[in-house]
């Protein structure tokens, strides 16, 4: 697959999640950012998911008041890619049921913690949902049971 | 301890959590960069505190703060702490914090080596998949280099979780560390038969990615790939085998045949993944030699195209064709209309691809025809960012493999000046470029194109507009130049000398007034040759001189240098000209002489190609290389220099500086120089042979002057429309049909009623160039060398991942280290370890673990020297690399009470040949104080261990190590 990142924003272009897969150093990181949600949000409805920008082709996405883009190498998959993120809000939503814009603000780490479940260094990790809820259900217990003793 | 507990609790009372942060970002709004610089204070305070739960949150604040855009790094350490927590709870924000904030050049990441390594051998799986995932997000080549074999051996790990994770982060490491790649690649293939779906997905998809960049190494896994895509459900697996095989169908073409009923196969049944698949299929078709493969998928792909209107699939649709394009050009150009009509889809990303196929689609035919249609898409285009991709995209199609498709250059330079009328575009240059290209390429079309030039000369004011900084104007640099050299051909020379000197000329920049000056010089020697060949007219020189030196003043006061040079030097030639012409002395031939010859166009690659002769070493010194002291020197000189530079800019701008340049004088000097040239064998010489092809073209072709329609409103005077190019080459197209119908039916005629057959279509040879055109190709040196290598990209990072090159199989390299102290103070227990890496171990004695350290067999006193050996085994050695070691010790101070030890880090660089010999030594040092020297002569590597004062020495602080 070899996404080189995921990013997340609102409507207003505000970035409510980053996830870069190759190391790109800040500064660039801001100017694709900034590019990414002029260029998307630009974009007419009913047009078609798909982008070119420098070398790499952007997928995205909107669900409900969320963007989900991701820049992926030129021969890749666009299709793939947009089954990833759909994937990716399935999983979202099973973990918060039925997620909002607000549930990934106010809790980024677990959107990141299941993000990093699915994919590992752009690559999918693991297609199976059953799986995955496991995984994430079975490390947030360990931080469950971890945090009660600091509650205390 | 209780009480701690205690007041760390309360204290965190009052801390914010995530949650508090956000909301307060959301609360306020109007002064948010304020309110977060307060938070950032407070989570200084909280990161100054012991209790790590306290930090981990701010930690974690910061991580979000991060994502805002705010600068972190000054954090690296906090977060390395963090990551260092037993407690899987902070240990997962640790290295969430670390993964979004750390890159290759974060220093700090040296440190988490051995934590990972912890980590990554730690018992609960969910330790290791945290660092797993970390890790994937910042592993440099150094971490990669320590750590390849711990993943290694978590690929073997009991638990699915981690196996897939490890099978997918070794490809990053191969990416940063490719000598990995050989030792690990077994158990990669392995894991291709995992009975783990998720794991047998990630080595899928590692190989994958591994054979797209060399897929002839992995041609042997076919069989494997094609057992797994019959038996596989799993979609997302089958995606990535039918890739691979994309990949892999061009080196075998066997496999395609093979390969045809299992894919048709998984279309039919997989109803959902259809779409997908026919995406893959075609990619798939494209390395695929097999003709009735992407048959198949020109059928499904049209008929979405045309019935369905959604977007995703028409633009898919249009990809896959632009796949196929490649292969069968025929199948894709019957559904030119359809693609055509997608230039008028309202979605930008549609419209691009439809561009892209037209670019495969044109031929000698259509070519007119779809650039009008692209020019009329030009006018209508809102956005300059679409519409400069269709002007790029017009001249890529027109430039095409050598004007391949162009049949009348006319036409296509009228194209060009009509895109100059676009407002706004970047792409001036672009324009001006292929105007020069033809210009000087294309011999016929030079008397026109000077014409047009003329015209856009005079109606530069048009182009220029308001605006300074217009792309468009670097077209006046071509439309400048074309006229000068080209003078010969200009009805009015006179009249365009004076179109190139207006006063508005000043305001171009300044690159662009430099080609105006130099070709008003050139213009000049026309108009006065013209005119000396009627002596009785000699006032009209006089008048262009006079022009001349009134007008040229301005630009020798430009600010730019090169205007201001040439400026001068043509001014004074001039003023000695006139002086010359009062005299009524001929001067038209010696200024002509001025800018006589051929300029011949030169192959961008001509200069890479000229042999280097033997004997000559390139990098050789011509003088002694300069000593240090040089530098200051040259600060001094610079000083003096920039100070010269002001005085006689200075004195420029008082009075201007008079040279005298002597007709005579130049000439002699053009002699020299070609004399020089000719010995010269770097230099380029013109070949005889195409001298002669142009002199036979001059006048073979009497090219007619366009009439121009002026009864058109609204048009640019003088700027002639294309369109009439192509009424008229549609007119001649007919007239050569009838006439072949004609000629065919005397044929019939005379042959009787024997056959009787429709003359069909018109095909691509039948169609003739409206002018008979001498494309000049580029020059190249003549002895160039043939090279194929031009166009590979050095610097492709994957290159390196080649399993190409033999081993070496327990090959040992001794060590020799010759440790010197230095200081005044005694040192022992010295011990030294060098980390394992994959094909390089430190040979240790029996019974010792893999990370164990080797005790130095002495001790040293002040000012001593000794000499340790260390055995190394290599199995292979394919390119440098470097060994990190380190070496303990402890340093007896008198001062001091108790022994102190001291740890070092340092590198040492051993870079070798393929055969596994080492070659070359070089220094590498972390820190001052020891120095390797790795000498050739008796193959020895030296460590000289130099301690001056222990202040110098940084001590490692592990912050993990209690």
């Amino acid at each position: 697959m070899t996404m080189h990142f995921l990013l997340l924003f609102s409507r207003q272009g505000k970035l409510r999640l980053q996830k870069w897969f190759t190391p790109v150093p800040e500064r660039e990181k801001k100017k694709i950012v900034r590019d990414m949600t002029t260029m998307v949000l630009g974009r007419k409805p009913r047009s078609c998911n798909f982008l070119h920008w420098k070398d790499l082709k952007i997928v995205y996405k909107k669900y409900a008041s969320l963007y989900f883009c991701c820049g992926l190498d030129a021969e890749e998959n666009e299709l793939l890619a947009l089954e990833v993120l759909h994937r990716y809000v399935e999983l979202l939503d099973k973990y918060f049921g039925n997620v909002c814009e607000l549930d990934i603000i106010f809790n980024f780490e677990k959107a990141y913690f299941i993000l990093d479940e699915f994919l590992l260094g752009g690559e999918v990790q693991e297609t199976s949902k059953q799986v995955l809820s496991r995984s994430i259900e079975a490390s947030d217990m360990l931080q469950e049971v971890s945090v009660i003793p600091r509650s205390r | 301890m209780a009480l701690k507990i205690v007041k760390g609790s309360i204290d965190r009372m009052f801390d914010k959590n995530l949650q508090d942060l956000v909301r307060g970002i959301r609360n306020h709004k109007e002064d948010e960069a304020k309110y977060i610089s307060t938070c950032i204070d407070e989570i200084k305070q909280e990161l100054k505190q012991d209790n790590i739960a306290v930090k981990s949150n701010a930690v974690c604040k910061l991580t979000y703060l991060q994502m805002l855009g705010y600068d972190v790094s000054w954090a690296a350490f906090n977060i390395v702490e963090v990551m260092s927590s037993s407690k899987f709870t902070y240990k997962r924000i640790g290295y969430l914090a670390a993964s979004q904030c750390f890159h290759e050049s974060t220093d700090v990441i040296m440190l988490t080596t051995n934590q990972i390594r912890k980590d990554l051998s730690s018992p609960n799986q969910y330790d290791t998949g945290v660092a797993l995932t970390g890790l994937s997000c910042f592993v440099t080549p150094d971490l990669a280099r320590d750590l390849a074999n711990d993943i290694m051996t978590l690929m073997s790990h009991t638990k699915p979780y981690i196996r897939k994770k490890a099978v997918l982060i070794m490809y990053k490491v191969f990416l940063k560390y490719p000598e990995s790649l050989r030792p690990a690649f077994p158990r990669m293939k392995e894991k291709l038969e995992d009975p783990d779906p998720g794991v047998q997905s990630a080595a899928v998809n590692v190989i994958c990615e591994l054979a797209r960049r060399n897929p002839k190494n992995y041609l042997s896994l076919a069989p494997l790939f094609f057992k797994l895509m019959t038996s596989s459900t799993n979609n997302w697996v089958l995606i990535k085998i039918i890739k691979l095989f994309g990949a892999l169908t061009p080196l075998e073409p066997r496999l395609g045949k093979k390969l045809i009923e299992p894919l048709t196969n998984l279309i039919h049944s997989r109803i959902l993944l259809c779409l997908s698949s026919v995406a893959v299929l075609i990619s798939l078709s494209s390395g695929m030699p097999n003709h009735s493969a992407s048959i198949q998928g020109l059928c499904i792909v049209p008929r979405p195209l045309s019935v369905l209107s959604l977007f995703i699939v028409k633009y898919l649709g249009l990809l896959a064709m632009s796949k196929i394009l490649k292969t069968h050009p025929k199948s894709v150009q019957s559904h030119k209309d359809l693609i055509l009509q997608c230039l008028d889809d309202k979605d930008e990303s549609i419209r691009l691809r439809a561009l892209d196929l037209l670019y495969g689609m044109v031929s000698k035919k259509n070519l007119m025809e779809i650039v009008k249609k692209l020019m009329l898409h030009v006018d209508k285009a809102e956005g300059t960012t679409y519409r400069d991709e269709l002007l790029t995209k017009i001249i890529d199609i027109c430039s095409q493999s050598n004007y391949q498709y162009i049949t009348n250059f006319e036409w296509y330079i009228s194209i060009l000046v009509e895109l100059t009328r676009l407002e706004g575009t970047r792409h001036g240059h672009l324009i001006a470029s292929q105007m020069l290209d033809v210009a000087i390429r294309v011999k016929a079309i030079r008397a026109f194109a000077v014409a047009q030039m003329a015209t856009l000369l005079d109606n530069a004011h048009l182009l220029t507009g308001n605006t300074q900084h217009n792309g468009i104007c670097e077209v006046l640099y071509a439309a400048a130049w074309i006229c000068g050299e080209f003078s010969e051909h200009l009805e009015d020379p006179m009249a365009t000398l004076e179109a190139m000197l207006r006063p508005k000329v000043a305001t171009l920049p300044g690159h662009i007034q430099a080609v105006y000056v130099q070709n008003a010089a050139k213009l000049f020697s026309t108009v006065l040759r013209g005119q000396e060949g009627a002596p009785a007219d000699s006032k009209v020189a006089q008048e262009t001189s006079q022009l001349l030196i009134d007008r040229l003043p301005v630009f020798v006061q430009s600010a730019n240098l090169e205007v201001q040079e040439r400026a001068s030097c043509i001014l004074q030639l001039v003023k000695y000209i006139q002086k010359l012409q009062q005299k009524d002395v001929e001067v038209a031939e010696e200024v002509t002489a001025l800018f006589a010859g051929e300029l011949n166009p030169v192959a961008p690659k001509a200069q890479k190609k000229v042999p280097v002769p033997e004997g000559l070493d390139l990098d050789a010194w011509i003088n002694e290389p300069p000593s240090g002291s040089e530098s200051e020197d040259e600060g001094r000189k610079t000083k003096t220099k920039g100070k010269a530079v002001f005085a006689k800019e200075e004195s420029r701008h008082t009075k201007p500086r008079y040279t005298e340049v002597d007709e005579k004088e130049l000439a002699k000097r053009r002699e020299v120089r070609k004399a020089e040239q000719a010995n010269n064998p770097f230099y380029i010489k013109a070949s005889p042979s195409s001298q002669k092809v142009y002199q036979e073209a001059v006048g073979v072709e009497h090219i007619p002057v366009v009439q121009i329609d002026l009864s058109v409103p609204l048009k640019v005077p003088g700027m002639p429309m294309s369109d009439q190019y192509v009424k008229q080459e549609e007119e001649r197209r007919e007239k050569n049909k009838a006439d072949r119908k004609k000629k065919d039916k005397k044929k019939r005629r005379e042959k009787g009623r024997q056959r009787r057959g429709d003359s069909g279509p018109e095909s691509e040879e039948d169609i003739t160039p409206a002018h008979m055109v001498d494309i000049v190709t580029e020059e190249m040196p003549e002895n160039a060398l043939p090279s194929d290598d031009d166009d590979k990209d050095p610097n492709d990072p994957h290159k390196v991942c080649d399993i190409q090159g033999n081993l070496h199989d327990g090959s040992q390299v001794v060590v020799s280290v010759i440790f010197e102290n230095k200081c005044d103070s005694f040192i022992k227990s010295m011990e030294f370890n060098v980390m394992d890496s994959l094909n390089s171990k430190l040979q240790r004695p029996e019974g010792a673990g893999p990370h164990d350290s080797l005790t130095v067999p002495f001790q040293l006193p002040p000012g001593i020297s000794n000499e340790a050996r260390f055995i190394f085994s290599m199995q292979s050695i394919v390119m440098p690399q470097k060994l990190k070691g380190t070496l303990t010790f402890i340093v007896k101070v008198s001062w001091s009470c108790s022994p102190q030890r001291w740890l070092i880090t340092t590198m040492c660089h051993l870079a070798s040949t393929r055969r596994g010999r080492t070659k070359v030594g070089k220094m590498n040092l972390e820190s001052g104080h020891v120095l390797l020297i790795w000498t050739r002569k008796s193959k020895r590597l030296r460590w000289y261990y130099r301690w001056r004062e222990e202040r110098e020495i940084q001590r490692w602080k592990y912050p993990w190590r209690i």
